[in-house]
């Protein structure tokens, strides 16, 4: 069966590494802190200016001068900082945040990712998207593997005006998990549970490696 | 001790004109100078181009000088939760320029460090890099982007003094640092303007020099865009 988002979320959760500053775009991303693996110690920086970003505030205890790039009220854990938007940009581009989780509307086999507008919609922007994918050495992109016309999402090219170049690394989807290799295209690594792997080649448009015995994802 | 403190908004704001271009400190509705964008409506200028990382809302923050059709363009990175912004877009009304958001606030803090022109990996091959210049540096390509010039920025901060220091509290700091950096003219706004000496000068976040007027805002909504918590149980 495919995976909800949580299972996204949860099956991301586990690439995450003691010691790493993630960086978590809004919807399925965002669900990943609710999954970090049992000890280890991870920060949390969002983008608009905090690291050690924590859950959201009780009920009553909301802070219109806290909140997250999603501008969600949120709360700040013990060791966490503020800090402006320059210098957030400026860790985001120097490499000393680990991970980038984010969606995407279409990713292509060469690691390309459009994530922010859709020709003849109206275009909201693309934030940080553009600085965090052209900067992360590790970008995970989280997303449905189809769209709801049930075209694959995963793409020999993006269609949509591009995010980024090749800097996609790897994407989790509700059927498989799989790296992309920019000579060879995606490598399929993990099914989801109940899923085959007949589904997952009829479902990815772009070029799909397939070798061997594809394992099934474990979720905790 | 330099004394930056006028009397209110509207003494604050006095010198903006038609056409000229304003910077706005704040991310979403966190941190935006309320007073002068209130105090900027009342002038009546117009044509104005808005350089700010967000549109604010309709009926508040920069949604406020696009009801009365003040904005002939917007340069921002992300202008979702506005409908009189996406009429007025559509509508060719509003002229909009979107850019990756580190390359919006770095472009403020170039303007405010004297640095003209920068290089950086944001947007290379996608539309943004178009009509831009490209220059590798260690293998990895890197797009030219220029820094702001801005007759006016209006921050806010939490705390400041008579000499213009400014003291930021949570994420409501965001682009209102740089912003201070880069305007020709910096207002800011202060929720306490208190005597200088006050301030510990080992914790200013923005030095009075980069600010030129300085007031307490009358009122402060501080609206919250999206209120998310955990039901106490």
């Amino acid at each position: 069966m495919a995976l909800d988002k949580n299972g996204i979320a949860q099956r991301i959760a586990q690439e995450l590494q003691d010691g790493w500053y993630v960086n978590l775009g809004i919807g399925i991303p965002t669900l990943v802190a609710n999954y970090i693996p049992k000890g280890i110690d991870i920060e949390f920086q969002s983008e608009n200016g905090i690291l050690g970003m924590g859950p959201f505030p009780w009920e009553g205890d909301e802070d219109a001068d806290l909140i997250n790039a999603g501008k969600q009220t949120i709360t700040a854990l013990a060791g966490a900082s503020f800090f402006d938007s320059a210098t957030s940009f400026a860790m985001i581009r120097a490499q000393k945040v680990q991970l980038t989780v984010l969606g995407a509307m279409e990713v292509s086999e060469s690691g390309d990712i459009a994530n922010w507008k859709i020709p003849g919609k109206m275009v909201k922007g693309m934030g940080g998207a553009m600085d965090l994918v052209a900067s992360a050495e590790n970008i995970i992109v989280a997303m449905q593997h189809t769209n709801r016309a049930g075209e694959s999402k995963m793409l020999s090219e993006c269609s949509l005006p591009l995010t980024g170049v090749a800097c996609v690394k790897k994407v989790v989807t509700d059927l498989a998990v799989l790296e992309i290799d920019p000579e060879r295209g995606f490598i399929l690594l993990e099914r989801a549970p109940g899923v085959s792997v007949e589904e997952i080649i009829a479902k990815t448009a772009g070029r799909l490696v397939v070798e061997g015995d594809i394992p099934e994802m474990v979720l905790g | 001790m330099i004394r930056k403190v006028v009397p209110n908004a509207q003494v604050a704001v006095e010198g903006i004109q038609d056409g000229m271009t304003l910077m706005f400190g704040g991310f979403g509705l966190c941190g935006i100078p309320e007073n002068s964008i209130a105090a900027v409506r009342s002038t009546g200028v117009k044509n104005l181009t808005c350089i700010s990382n967000n549109a604010g809302v309709d009926g508040f923050g920069l949604g406020l000088l696009l009801e009365t059709r003040q904005i002939k363009k917007m340069i921002s990175s992300y202008v979702g939760e506005n409908d009189e912004f996406e009429r007025q877009m559509l509508s060719r009304e509003l002229d909009v320029e979107l850019i990756p958001q580190g390359t919006l606030a770095e472009r403020c803090r170039a303007a405010g460090a004297g640095i003209p022109a920068f290089y950086t990996p944001a947007g290379y091959g996608t539309e943004v890099a178009e009509g831009k210049e490209v220059r590798h540096f260690n293998g990895k390509p890197h797009i030219l982007e220029h820094a702001f010039d801005a007759q006016f920025a209006f921050v806010k901060a939490w705390k400041g003094d008579e000499a213009g220091n400014l003291v930021f509290k949570g994420t409501a700091r965001n682009f209102n640092p740089m912003m201070a950096m880069a305007g020709r003219i910096t207002v800011a706004e202060v929720e306490e303007l208190v005597p200088a000496g006050t301030l510990d000068p080992n914790s200013i976040h923005v030095p009075g020099i980069f600010v030129h007027r300085i007031y307490q805002g009358a009122h402060f909504e501080k609206r919250i865009e999206q209120r998310t918590v955990r039901p106490r149980a």
